[in-house]
């Protein structure tokens, strides 16, 4: 096991990963901007470095400061988190050729999963089902139309280096297409630098639901259930659950090996996330592959008992994993909702200095956190300032004590979302279980 | 003369108009960077800037002013 590890990142995942490595009896290593000298992760750490001024470009950015600290310090593995470096196979290659971990996949398993039109192509030659459509780039916006009829309006017209739905556009009928086409086009080209469209069937009342797996560098790759994540606003999730009360058994196990069959025609090894769409029908489509931790693995540990940053230091560190498949429990049900410093209702960011602020505590609550009473949210990083993980014996339990943590959070200076996630809680639709990706703009925008 | 306000506290990444400048109602004066999300602000009514009372990189409350519109 390593000695000593950098953690790349910053906020609650930051926290999360020092704790880990404390229990595990590892040193650890922190950096922090200009606007995070006082945050959480910075005192938590044994040692803790400045890399620059707040915005990410200039600090958690700075791959050169970043690798520099490595050097100095005596690093052997740096912990990357989500977000920032933790997808940048540059940073993953260069901190290989300076003889230090990165505690995730390997270079190319993460180049693999980079491109939405490379990894499509390598799942069809796995066999794992993709979501209808043409797995190379349209030559131009007429191939599109005849493309689109034939798989049958509406279809979904994509950038391939598109992200947080940039870029993406559902389009019903041959003039929305051509229209839509030029836009995206030029978007993806100044966004991402790469103009590749490509074109899908449009699924409808879709549910975001994702695979956990687990794969040792023997080649041992288990999976460790589903996340169902469909309640998004602005394309990004804010309450996820495990498991989905969506799914069978039957359809859990094909989804659980379709997600293997994934990873291991990647050579993939570590944490990774292979996200689904499942359509009204129980169809599961390939999404993508998250090479990383995810911001809401607390879910799938609070129902299988296992420390995902353990198993991703101990896997990194050459460990094999020591169980199989049969062996990983499903116990209760558990949920997460993210507390986003933001307007409940307009969604608009809300930073501001936090005036008070008190955390649930329960038996059954676990609270990861970025901030404390007298924090300062600043504008440059993103909006989330805290999860709230749940567990409960069942989905209706689960959903009682949620509601429970939610009435004792107490925070004030900013607007958060906890207005929102109450109303989540409370809605008839989500005890019903009828969570598809549209729930925010069905249940809760429209009033 | 009309005030148009920050809709979110962050930075202000770009002021898209000058003192004597015509504007229309809906168009955007001045783009708001915040957590990762840049939020257009758009003046709701018309008329000629009269003062543009933030500038480019600086930092912004919710309901400070950011430009005053004269009829």
């Amino acid at each position: 096991m390593f000695r000593k590890v950098l953690i790349a990142n910053r906020g609650e995942i930051a926290c999360r990963v020092i704790r880990t490595c404390k229990l595990l009896g590892i040193s650890t290593v922190a950096i922090y901007s200009e606007a995070d000298a006082e945050a959480p992760h910075v005192k938590m750490a044994d040692e803790a470095f400045l890399v620059g001024a707040p915005p990410v470009a200039q600090s958690y950015l700075n791959v050169d400061r970043i690798l520099e600290i490595c050097q100095e310090t005596g690093v052997e593995a740096i912990h990357p988190g989500y977000g920032l470096l933790s997808e940048n196979t540059g940073f993953a290659l260069r901190a290989q050729s300076a003889g230090i971990t990165f505690i995730g996949p390997s270079v190319e398993a993460i180049a693999a999963m980079g491109s939405k039109i490379e990894s499509r192509k390598a799942m069809i030659a796995a066999e794992v089902p993709v979501v209808p459509g043409i797995a190379r780039p349209l030559a131009d916006a007429e191939e599109g139309v005849s493309v689109a009829n034939e798989i049958g309006y509406p279809v979904m017209l994509k950038a391939s280096g598109g992200g947080g739905g940039i870029g993406m556009q559902v389009v019903h009928t041959d003039e929305e297409l051509r229209k839509a086409y030029a836009g995206n086009q030029n978007r993806a080209k100044q966004f991402f630098g790469d103009d590749a469209m490509y074109i899908e069937k449009y699924i409808e009342e879709p549910r975001h639901v994702e695979v956990q797996i687990l794969a040792d560098q023997q080649g041992n790759t288990v999976y460790l259930w589903e996340r169902e994540c469909s309640i998004q606003r602005r394309h990004q999730k804010v309450v996820e659950e495990a498991p989905s009360p969506f799914l069978d058994a039957q359809l859990r196990q094909q989804m659980g090996e379709a997600a293997v069959r994934a990873a291991k025609s990647i050579g993939y090894s570590n944490a990774g996330t292979i996200e689904f769409l499942v359509d009204k029908h129980r169809n599961f489509y390939f999404l993508e592959m998250n090479t990383r931790l995810q911001v809401e693995h607390p879910v799938t540990e609070a129902i299988t008992g296992l420390d995902l940053v353990a198993e991703q230091l101990r896997i990194a560190a050459g460990e094999a994993l020591g169980y199989s498949q049969a062996e990983i429990k499903m116990d209760g049900h558990a949920i997460e909702v993210r507390i986003y410093a933001e307007d409940p209702k307009t969604f608009f960011p809300s930073p501001g200095q936090i005036t008070a602020f008190e955390a649930p505590q329960f038996d059954f609550v676990r609270n990861e956190l970025a901030v404390g009473p007298n924090s300062k949210v600043t504008p440059f990083y993103d909006p989330m300032i805290a999860k709230l993980i749940v567990k409960g014996k069942d989905r209706t339990e689960a959903i009682s004590r949620m509601q429970q943590a939610l009435d004792h959070y107490r925070v004030e200076g900013i607007k958060t979302n906890i207005p929102m996630l109450r109303e989540v809680m409370a809605h008839a639709a989500f005890h019903a279980g009828d969570t598809t990706t549209d729930f925010v703009a069905k249940h809760i925008q429209k009033k | 003369m009309t005030e148009i306000t920050a809709s979110m506290a962050g930075n202000v990444w770009k002021v898209l108009v000058k003192p004597g400048d015509t504007v229309e109602e809906g168009q955007d004066v001045v783009i708001l960077e915040s957590m990762k999300m840049e939020i257009p602000i758009a003046a709701d009514f018309g008329g000629t800037v009269k003062e543009v009372k933030c500038e480019e990189g600086g930092f912004v409350n919710e309901g400070d002013v950011l430009v005053v519109v004269e009829d």
